[in-house]
């Protein structure tokens, strides 16, 4: 698959662009601080949400740091955080033999039973 | 499956609508430009930062300064959220940012231009925001969800910046006439820059679209320039101030407004490197990461030490 | 005009002028700092700090238009005074430095505010008594976020350790001024040294940095008598006040 993306949009501008370009020989050298995820509990009976991501050089400072960039407006009254590389996640390729299992167990669902409209409570 | 199974099952999920989550397979050229133009809109904000932190200090009054600041650090964040959302492609925040300060990577030209008077901040929260805001709008509809989300969360905190752009015009307009001068001079410079925002215009591009196929973009340059256009050329009524372009008018026949002809020399100039600001822009990145670099190194270290220390503890 | 209502706009002034030029210097990190969660953190700090000065200089307009007949307001006192009237410590109006010295003076500065409010929480009068209330919340943050940073800056590098000593050496000769009460102070404030002084030292014990001793004390800020530094400051402040006399905006 060989597709050429030239097309100038805002927020777009291709490789190429400016004259002056200079290829970025820097190498990096500094440690970084590492990546975490951020979850977050809008209010009281809630569970956490997942809120975004940031970088912190420890669990601490990623509490206060998901305080100051995640509720700057009232988002949140609870943190979790976690450091990204500790998420195990499923892989897609196996979405079919995972998800698509349950799509034909429309017994587990309440909607599945018919009942006279004169029980009430259930 | 083949390499062309996928291609098609991609193709698939975007004509009906189902994000592209990070972990799924997609084409390399689908990967190569969200990276590019997330990491570009990142650096754009934290670029923006610089022309309007230029005022903080000058603020006219305490109320403007903390709803300057506020504006300033929300687009901070912004650039955070979209970091974040371009390091789920495969690219660290540290490479991205030593791109942008290498001059490798490029950012809204918008911002390469100077903030001269108090009444550029209004300019900018109505013209520069609310340009960047009818690309955004669409941004929160694109295909690749990260992205996707990231500008759900942006959109709704930018609202608050085009509205207090106006709002801040609105009282120079009924000002003294210094400040009503002043005003109307902000947008005599802002407004055209605004309309480079967009982009080339559509008939400029021979190449087939790949992004809309892929909707990443949802509308073309000029279609979102006129819905600017548009909205602006009504709202600029209530100023009582006037747009550069004497062949700006409504057009009953399109339902639109005709407008003049973009200075497209000035446009690529500027991208190029040409802009009054570009040099100080990529000067004042450069010294805030490499003083700041001394901090970043301290904090690892006292984090490793102290890890250090809990485990001799638990032994 | 009696000595006590004088007084208390003086001290209500005071208060308000240390949050403002503490959060006009510290705004100068916004856009500009080591890395972008620390810009935002330090962003909120300053806005929290303009916030109460706003809270302070809207009290001591109330208090100076019911006495005067004034047209006082919190824009007024911000920008239409000069050096000789602002009366906030010098500590606030010193240059930011490095990262170092940043953190190490807001540690600095929140933990004498804090014991402060603590106290004028008590106040009988309740306008203060209420910004005190709102305040110290934000504080509690101040002092955990600078607190921890001079702990990570005092034992993280070599480097980060030098720059911390410089940053004591810098700030310490501008601590003695938080406990000398100024006329319009009540002469109590010297009983919040040691606690002052213990808290510090708690901090420093983990940032394995030392206390000086022996310091000459620099004073002058609570009576106008300022550093250098300070008329830049207001004259970039102020610039528009001053160049558009009676503008709205």
């Amino acid at each position: 698959m060989n597709i050429q993306i030239k097309k100038f949009y805002y927020g777009d501008i291709p490789d190429g662009a400016s004259e002056n370009e200079k290829p970025n020989t820097h190498k990096l050298t500094e440690a970084s601080w590492p990546l975490w995820e951020v979850f977050m509990r809008s209010k009281q009976g809630l569970d956490h949400k997942h809120a975004g991501s940031l970088h912190a050089a420890d669990a601490q400072m990623a509490i206060e740091n998901g305080r100051d960039v995640y509720t700057r407006r009232q988002e949140g009254i609870s943190i979790w955080v976690v450091e990204s590389k500790y998420i195990h996640a499923s892989n897609p390729d196996d979405s079919e033999m995972f998800y698509e299992p349950s799509e034909d167990k429309v017994y587990r669902h309440p909607t599945f039973y018919d009942l006279p409209d004169e029980l009430k409570h259930m | 499956m083949s390499l062309h199974d996928f291609e098609k099952s991609f193709q698939n999920k975007i004509d009906n609508e189902i994000k592209i989550e990070p972990k799924d397979w997609m084409p390399e050229a689908y990967r190569k430009t969200n990276l590019r133009q997330i990491s570009q809109h990142a650096h754009s904000e934290i670029v923006g930062m610089l022309p309007e932190g230029n005022w903080i200090s000058r603020a006219p009054s305490l109320k403007r300064k903390v709803i300057l600041i506020a504006k300033v650090q929300d687009e901070a964040g912004h650039g955070l959220y979209l970091y974040a959302a371009a390091e789920t492609l495969g690219m660290s925040r540290e490479q991205m940012i030593d791109d942008l300060n290498s001059g490798k990577a490029k950012y809204s030209s918008i911002f390469n231009y100077p903030t001269l008077s108090w009444a550029d901040m209004g300019a900018v929260g109505w013209l520069v925001d609310g340009a960047a805001i009818l690309n955004q709008v669409m941004l929160c509809r694109t295909s690749y969800g990260p992205y996707a989300r990231a500008m759900v969360r942006i959109c709704k905190e930018e609202s608050f910046h085009q509205r207090q752009g106006f709002e801040s015009l609105l009282v120079l307009s009924k000002g003294t006439k210094e400040q009503r001068d002043m005003c109307q001079d902000a947008i005599n410079r802002w407004w055209w820059p605004s309309l480079m925002m967009f982009g080339p215009k559509d008939s400029e591009s021979t190449n087939s679209d790949q992004s809309m196929k892929w909707k990443i973009k949802r509308k073309t340059n000029d279609e979102l320039r006129q819905s600017f256009i548009d909205m602006i050329a009504e709202q600029i009524k209530l100023l009582g101030m006037t747009l550069p372009d004497p062949n700006l008018k409504w057009n009953e026949n399109r339902k639109h407004y005709d407008f003049g002809e973009i200075n497209w020399e000035e446009f690529w100039s500027v991208v190029k490197g040409n802009g009054p600001c570009n040099k100080q822009r990529l000067v004042a990145r450069n010294k805030a990461h490499d003083e700041g670099a001394w901090v970043r190194a301290a904090a690892i270290a006292y984090a490793e030490k102290r890890k250090n220390k809990l485990k001799i503890k638990a032994a | 005009m009696n000595k006590s209502s004088n007084q208390l706009i003086d001290y209500t002034i005071y208060l308000g002028d240390c949050a403002l030029i503490l959060g006009q210097r510290n705004a100068e990190w916004c856009a500009h700092g080591p890395i972008l969660e620390q810009d935002i953190a330090i962003t909120n700090i300053t806005l929290d700090l303009i916030g109460q000065s706003r809270n302070f200089y809207q009290y001591a307009a109330q208090l100076i238009n019911a006495v005067e007949n004034k047209n006082a307001t919190e824009d007024s006192l911000a920008y239409l005074r000069m050096e000789r009237d602002f009366k906030n410590l010098l500590i606030c109006e010193l240059p930011n430095g490095d990262w170092a010295q940043t953190v190490l003076r807001q540690f600095f500065f929140s933990t004498f505010q804090q014991l402060l409010f603590e106290k004028l929480k008590d106040s009988p009068d309740e306008h203060l008594s209420a910004i005190a209330v709102k305040s110290i919340k934000e504080i509690n943050y101040h002092i955990k976020w600078s607190g921890e940073w001079v702990i990570r800056l005092g034992d993280g590098t070599e480097e980060s350790h030098n720059r911390m000593i410089s940053a004591v050496n810098n700030l310490w000769m501008y601590t003695g001024e938080f406990f000398i009460a100024a006329d319009y102070e009540n002469s109590d404030l010297i009983l919040l040294k040691n606690k002052w002084l213990d808290k510090v030292k708690d901090i420093f014990d983990e940032a394995t940095l030392t206390v000086p001793e022996n310091v000459f004390m620099q004073t002058g800020g609570k009576t106008g008598n300022h550093t250098e530094y300070l008329g830049f400051v207001l004259s970039e402040m102020q610039s528009l006040q001053r160049t558009y006399p009676g503008a709205e905006w």
